[in-house]
């Protein structure tokens, strides 16, 4: 449909009105239902929703008006004007609305780590208490960021290893917009109060079925994309992504399977109760790291590490083999998260024994992303940018032995419920997916908007260095933090009797929130870093050559 | 690895080979909970909240407890010294949804029924650090200025009903009478609010008899956290795990 470039596939004024006629009844029926939910709605929380989809449905309106008015009176530039036909306008905006996620995030985990350290913070204001923000943090940077990055690349890598165009017009903006919508629904709604409580699916069920709605898209958009593309091969780092948009579409709709105590509010109750609901929920969590955070952004891997360094991916049969293996055995590792409690003890020895098993592949993938340097290690000195997605993957080696140890039950007795496990997942989150993210973007700028190179590779080294102490220092201090509290919890004196107040305990924690507060600074201020240097280098005037013409080998 | 070349060249292979690979974990693990009965252990005493702790665990998933408090009592020496005995699987299930929790920035609160008064509760709530010098827990003085909105809880009971909880017909309709009922010994109706919900605690939670606040249902809530069953009597089935 939206190939109209070649000759001889010009879109008729006619089809051109059909499909202004059928976009205009969506968005108008989208409408109606969002200023009727906004009139008639029985809480608060909904009503500000229904005014916010309301006002996105206008705005898509007006948008889509623009759009068909170009197509009517120039039907021949219609879908085009990109760079050699790609959709590289949906990129670019993906790339700045990146760096913004990424740094409302960082900023929201900075403000409520500094709660923990000083709770007057909290103002005693339903809306800024540490239990509504720290949601609006996890949130900010999984779904916000990450989830804006994972889109944004994979519309770039998809077009490039297919070399054609995003399939469809208005759909993969209706993606785009549709999944940004989303975000701004869920923050709102948690600011105000609307969670359904379970833990990084806190939205409720109306925004569930919008995301539902959007993802659907999102897989007809990627899939659509490669079934027109013009090599036989579908290139290793599709399959991770597709391997994410499947995945997570399922994970989502059975997680939040919940019944509205009224479809004009905002509540619902979940449809499981007690061990099952535990289960299916840390199926769900655990999966949203493992394909969410990890297969979608080894896609990124797969995809930029070999690009930038101008080497072929490593290994193809190690792919192959990783792959597989990863996605079959990390969908089982979800109980590693309930063990000793009420859940059978059959399901906690599975999810173990997986967790344990899943150490090979995700170093396989390790592997692959660094062993791809190889004939090359010399550019980790000179290109700060190869240097911190290598330092990433080495991040995912790291914290994916860390967590086949936490998974263990005697060790996870110790671990759980304490900050070791916020350690292990900041590692992830802050030295896997942030870096990985940051080096990915820092490739794109230069090449969406024609630039030599970036505004300042000593700015790129700063940004490396004080994210990497960053890292290290909250890292570090969440160690030792929940092994001493974990130690502190369990301690008995000569006489028989626990050591430590649960109070005591907490107590005890200030000096670490304290480093972990300026390890979170100090990442978040290479952040800031990195979005001046990409602001420099969009408005500075070092114009590439010859922009964008090697297409990555596939691997073998 | 060439016939992988195959599955390279087809989305639709590809597509259908990451479904069947990521579904069958889910199938194996999850779904015989749903099945087997030694999941939920037998016990006595496990209701179903009255409307009351219902909004008061509305509020409690509101604010986000959840975040920092757990209700899963391991059975670790520790942890049963500490809390008490460890949670039977039972005790949660009429939780929907569950909140097991997965961080104890603050205690966990499985059994912090009867544990504090509700003069405790409500002037921890006011001010944690008036009663707890050091909690870096945040205040929350506004739950007892604010009145319960409470005019559909018929309609909460209905959507739980759906789920499986066993609401009947008569506790979905009287549900904003037993509301009222609970936060009032002297109302009408408090006899019949007993005879529903055995053993439940009738009383004034916050200390305001004028108005039935957000405070009044989040204390009723927590006060009945872990109480249901009696310990006294309970005798775990021999490996019943």
């Amino acid at each position: 449909m939206s190939e109209t470039s070649s000759a001889g596939g010009l879109p008729s004024h006619f089809s051109i009105l059909m499909r202004a006629i059928l976009t205009y009844f969506v968005l108008g029926a989208g409408l109606v239902v969002a200023l009727y939910v906004a009139s008639n709605a029985t809480d608060f929380v909904m009503r500000v929703h229904g005014v916010i989809f309301s006002l996105a449905a206008l705005a898509a309106l007006i948008a889509v008006t623009r759009r068909f008015g170009t197509a009517f009176e120039k039907p021949a530039t219609a879908g085009t004007g990109d760079n050699r036909g790609y959709n590289f306008a949906i990129v670019k905006w993906g790339t700045v609305l990146s760096m913004f996620w990424g740094v409302v995030g960082f900023l929201v985990g900075v403000v409520i780590a500094a709660q923990l350290a000083f709770p007057e913070l909290n103002l005693g204001l339903p809306w800024t208490t540490f239990g509504r923000l720290r949601p609006l943090h996890t949130s900010a940077v999984i779904f916000a960021f990450g989830g804006t990055v994972l889109m944004t690349t994979s519309f770039y890598v998809v077009q490039r290893t297919c070399q054609t165009r995003l399939a469809g017009d208005i759909l993969p903006w209706f993606v785009f917009w549709g999944y940004q919508l989303f975000i701004v629904i869920a923050a709102t709604g948690y600011l105000l109060g609307g969670t359904q409580s379970r833990e990084y699916a806190e939205p409720e069920w109306y925004t569930d079925i919008w995301l539902t709605i959007v993802w659907v898209g999102y897989l007809l958009v990627f899939l659509g994309t490669i079934w027109k593309r013009k090599e036989p091969h579908i290139y290793v780092a599709n399959w991770f992504y597709l391997a994410f948009i499947v995945t997570v579409a399922m994970l989502h709709v059975v997680n939040n399977l919940a019944i509205p105590v009224s479809l004009m509010g905002s509540k619902s109750y979940s449809l499981f109760a007690g061990v099952q609901d535990a289960l299916t929920q840390w199926w769900y969590a655990h999966n949203a790291v493992g394909f969410f955070l990890t297969a979608g952004f080894l896609a990124i891997m797969y995809y930029f590490i070999p690009k930038r360094a101008e080497r072929p991916v490593y290994s193809y049969r190690l792919s192959i083999v990783h792959f597989w293996s990863l996605i079959f055995i990390y969908i089982w590792a979800g109980p590693h998260h309930l063990h000793y409690t009420a859940l059978p003890q059959w399901a906690q020895t599975l999810g173990m024994t997986f967790s344990i098993m899943l150490w090979m592949p995700s170093w396989g993938g390790a592997i692959n992303g660094v062993m791809t340097l190889s004939g090359a290690w010399d550019k980790l000195r000179t290109d700060p940018v190869l240097r911190m997605m290598v330092v990433s993957v080495a991040f995912y080696a790291m914290s994916t032995f860390e967590g086949p140890v936490m998974s263990i039950r005697e060790v996870n007795a110790l671990s759980h419920y304490t900050d070791w496990t916020i350690g292990h997942v900041h590692s992830g989150a802050l030295g896997w997916v942030g870096f990985v993210s940051f080096g990915a973007i820092y490739c794109l700028v230069p090449w969406l908007w024609g630039k030599k190179e970036l505004y300042s590779n000593k700015l790129v080294e700063a940004h490396f260095w004080v994210a990497t102490i960053g890292i290290v220092l909250y890292i570090t201090s969440m160690w030792v933090a929940g092994i001493m509290q974990g130690l502190m919890w369990r301690a008995y004196n000569e006489l028989g009797f626990l050591s430590f107040s649960f109070i005591e305990t907490v107590e005890a924690m200030h000096p670490f929130y304290l480093i972990r507060l300026l390890g979170g600074v100090l990442f978040l201020l290479g952040a800031l870093i990195m979005v001046f240097n990409l602001w420099m280098t969009v408005r500075g005037s070092a114009e590439a050559a010859n922009p964008m013409r090697a297409i990555p080998q596939a691997a073998e | 690895m060439d016939w992988h070349k195959l599955i390279e060249r087809h989305s639709m292979l590809l597509l259908v080979g990451i479904l069947a690979m990521v579904s069958v974990g889910g199938i194996v693990e999850i779904a015989p909970l749903f099945y087997l009965e030694s999941t939920i252990e037998e016990v006595d005493g496990v209701r179903p909240y009255t409307p009351l702790e219902l909004a008061g665990r509305d509020i409690y998933l509101r604010e986000g407890c959840y975040v920092c408090h757990s209700q899963m009592i391991r059975p670790l020496r520790d942890e049963v010294e500490r809390y008490g005995h460890y949670s039977l699987a039972a005790e949660s299930m009429y939780d929907h949804p569950f909140q097991w929790g997965s961080r104890r920035i603050g205690p966990d609160l499985a059994r912090v029924g009867g544990k504090y008064s509700d003069e405790w509760h409500r002037d921890h709530m006011r001010r944690p650090q008036d009663v707890v010098p050091e909690s870096i827990m945040p205040a929350y003085p506004f739950m007892e200025r604010r009145e319960l909105n409470a005019g559909d809880m018929d309609g909460h009971l209905g959507a739980l009903r759906m789920t499986g909880v066993p609401y009947t017909d008569e506790m979905v309709a009287a549900a904003n009478q037993d509301l009222f009922a609970q936060a009032n010994p002297y109302a009408d109706g408090v006899g019949e609010l007993e005879d529903r919900y055995p053993g439940v605690m009738v009383r004034d939670f916050d200390g305001d008899a004028e108005r039935v606040t957000e405070l009044d249902a989040l204390i009723a809530y927590m006060q009945v956290l872990g109480t249901m069953v009696d310990f006294s009597t309970y005798e775990p089935e021999e490996n019943e795990r």
